[in-house]
């Protein structure tokens, strides 16, 4: 508990720098979501989300399973697309363009927009293959460059030091931590703006998720992270921002669907919140 | 004390007589008998045939050695050859890795990958996976019907080109539905990090889809030629030869393609008809030599299936990466 608080006091000042600080121009947001609604099939999975997201902050977003966090972080970069049934209603304006434009390019997209997943998810290929696959997407050939892209990816993910004498060796001989400190690597490499991470440590131990939370510190000043996590001391040790959401049952049908409660910072999420659903998720009454 | 002791002591044999003396798992072991039996006795049928079929075929390959290999069709065992039935057989399975293997890899991964799900590829499915059901000799009618009639000016008629068209769209559902399965096998975190780095669905299908899904469509295909292999009822009604095939000199390819022929499954069909007398030369008998037959036929499905298991563990090495 000391050791929480201690974080969150040599965090939280830093974070109020950027949130009551000089530079507060309309091009420091990122997103801006407008009534975002998300649909599979018929069912409303979340509704009626507004919110903005913060060039250089961590944003994170909490709440009980089934309230839609993943499936509005999965908007940032139109991953929802995989999903057949799945259909957006609302915007979702990445530095003012609605990304559900039909004119838009989830390829291009992607390409700004790098995501984490849940599982650790290496290609089965090499360390080297893994990090270099975007950039070679993207038109880098020379060896040269594709050589410094990796080394300097490997870096910012924290995982040279560990595997610079193996680069050939398949990435999925690393270790759970490792391997996710790689799929880090493998996002970064594309140069994204955002990095979107849907519970990066779940299946992590405390220390391996301890380097991957260093690790976002590091890296929040190159690019804005939107994390969801099912751990709320992770949200609080992490983000400058946290959004609650929570589901609210249909009394017609009985089905739930995810709510967008409250967005705030995050020591005002979790000390003085104004919503007292938010107030009984943070202090562990429900979820 | 000595009542404690003593109600410790009791306890823990109580315990240990029912760790250790619980009743035999009578069921269980007559199950595990019962599979037992029946794969020794699929192995008993399967040795019995391989013995019986190799101990007639020993004989015709000391006495006749090449000869049999390379001669043609013959009313004597003394010269009959499989030679034209060779020929036949890979040119048939040449149309089948020509033909179905591209149509039916491509329209599974479409099915898979590409199709949304609707009713309508859902009708499309089950279709598909009717046709793999149905009886081969069906399919003859439609190559006697379509190839052998309709297109005569192309194939020549009865010949190796229809035979190997027909026997192509035969296997076509079995590559379609083995090469489905095993896109839709792929791990969807796979496909989830080949499009988060911003690769686009056919960049996505190439480096990662395709190769996880490899050695599983592999498989499919092999199994597919080894079909094609020993198919004779549709070859029967497409009009493969079973008596004497004259070989005629200096045809070009197409020619030969478009002329007569035979395969090894009609091959042995055609000797089992004939009269069991032994040569006059090296006492064989068109049974013996039938047997010799399926020894080749056998030996061709076999190295088949070897190059298949190569490549697929290959592909399997590549997967850890």
């Amino acid at each position: 508990m000391n050791q929480q608080q201690s974080n969150l006091e040599e965090h939280y000042p830093m974070a109020d720098d950027h949130i009551d600080g000089v530079v507060t121009a309309d091009d420091r947001v990122v997103f801006t979501t407008k009534d975002l609604e998300v649909y599979y099939g018929e069912f409303r999975a979340v509704r009626e989300v507004n919110l903005d997201i913060k060039q250089g902050e961590i944003t994170s977003f909490i709440g009980p399973s089934g309230c839609g966090k993943s499936t509005v972080l999965r908007c940032f970069n139109r991953m929802n697309d995989l999903i057949p049934s799945a259909r957006v209603n609302g915007e979702v304006l990445f530095r003012s363009v609605n990304l559900y434009d039909p004119q838009v390019n989830a390829v291009e997209v992607r390409r700004r927009v790098g995501m984490v997943f849940q599982k650790a998810n290496p290609f089965p290929k090499s360390i080297y293959d893994n990090v270099a696959y975007g950039p070679r997407l993207t038109g880098v050939k020379k060896k040269g460059d594709l050589d410094a892209i990796v080394e300097k990816s490997l870096r910012d993910a924290a995982l040279w030091d560990e595997v610079k004498s193996r680069l050939k060796a398949s990435g999925m001989g690393l270790s759970g931590g490792q391997q996710q400190r790689l799929c880090i690597a493998r996002a970064v490499a594309v140069e994204p703006e955002v990095l979107l991470m849907d519970e990066p440590c779940s299946a992590l131990d405390p220390i391996a998720t301890a380097r991957i939370e260093d690790l976002m510190q590091e890296i929040k000043n190159k690019y804005t992270i939107i994390i969801v996590t099912h751990n709320m001391q992770q949200a609080g040790r992490v983000s400058d921002r946290t959004a609650f959401f929570t589901t609210e049952v249909n009394p017609e049908s009985d089905r739930r669907t995810g709510v967008l409660v409250e967005f705030d910072k995050t020591a005002t999420i979790f000390s003085t919140p104004s919503d007292e659903r938010t107030e009984a998720y943070v202090s562990g009454r429900f979820g | 004390m000595a009542v404690t002791a003593s109600i410790r002591d009791s306890s823990s044999n109580a315990v240990r007589a029912a760790l250790t003396g619980g009743k035999r798992d009578v069921r269980g072991m007559l199950f595990a008998l019962t599979l037992l039996l029946c794969l020794l006795g699929a192995l008993l049928v399967l040795t019995v045939l391989m013995w019986d079929v190799i101990a007639q075929a020993i004989p015709v390959f000391q006495k006749r050695s090449t000869g049999f290999l390379t001669n043609d069709l013959n009313s004597s065992p003394d010269k009959a050859g499989v030679s034209q039935g060779i020929w036949g057989s890979l040119m048939i399975a040449m149309f089948v890795v020509l033909l179905a293997f591209p149509v039916g890899i491509a329209a599974g991964v479409y099915l898979e990958e590409y199709a949304k799900p609707s009713r309508f590829n859902a009708f499309i499915r089950l279709n598909i996976r009717n046709l793999a059901g149905v009886p081969s000799v069906v399919y003859g009618i439609l190559g006697l019907v379509v190839f052998v009639q309709g297109l005569d000016w192309l194939t020549g008629g009865r010949s190796v080109i229809s035979a190997g068209i027909t026997l192509a769209i035969l296997v076509l559902p079995i590559i379609i539905i083995t090469t489905a399965e095993s896109v839709s096998a792929v791990p969807s975190g796979l496909r989830e990090a080949g499009y988060g780095v911003g690769g686009t669905r056919w960049e996505t299908t190439r480096d990662h889809v395709l190769p996880y899904a490899a050695p599983g469509i592999l498989t499919g295909t092999m199994l597919a030629v080894a079909r094609a292999l020993g198919e004779a009822a549709p070859l029967l009604l497409i009009g493969a030869i079973t008596g004497r095939l004259a070989s005629v000199q200096g045809q070009s390819l197409v020619e030969k393609m478009q002329g007569k022929f035979t395969t090894m499954p009609i091959v042995v069909y055609g000797w089992a008809n004939e009269v069991n007398k032994p040569g006059e030369i090296t006492g064989l008998t068109f049974e013996q030599l039938n047997s010799a037959a399926i020894v080749v036929l056998l030996v061709m499905v076999l190295a088949l299936n070897a190059a298949a298991i190569l490549l697929r563990n290959r592909f399997e090495r590549n997967r850890q990466g």
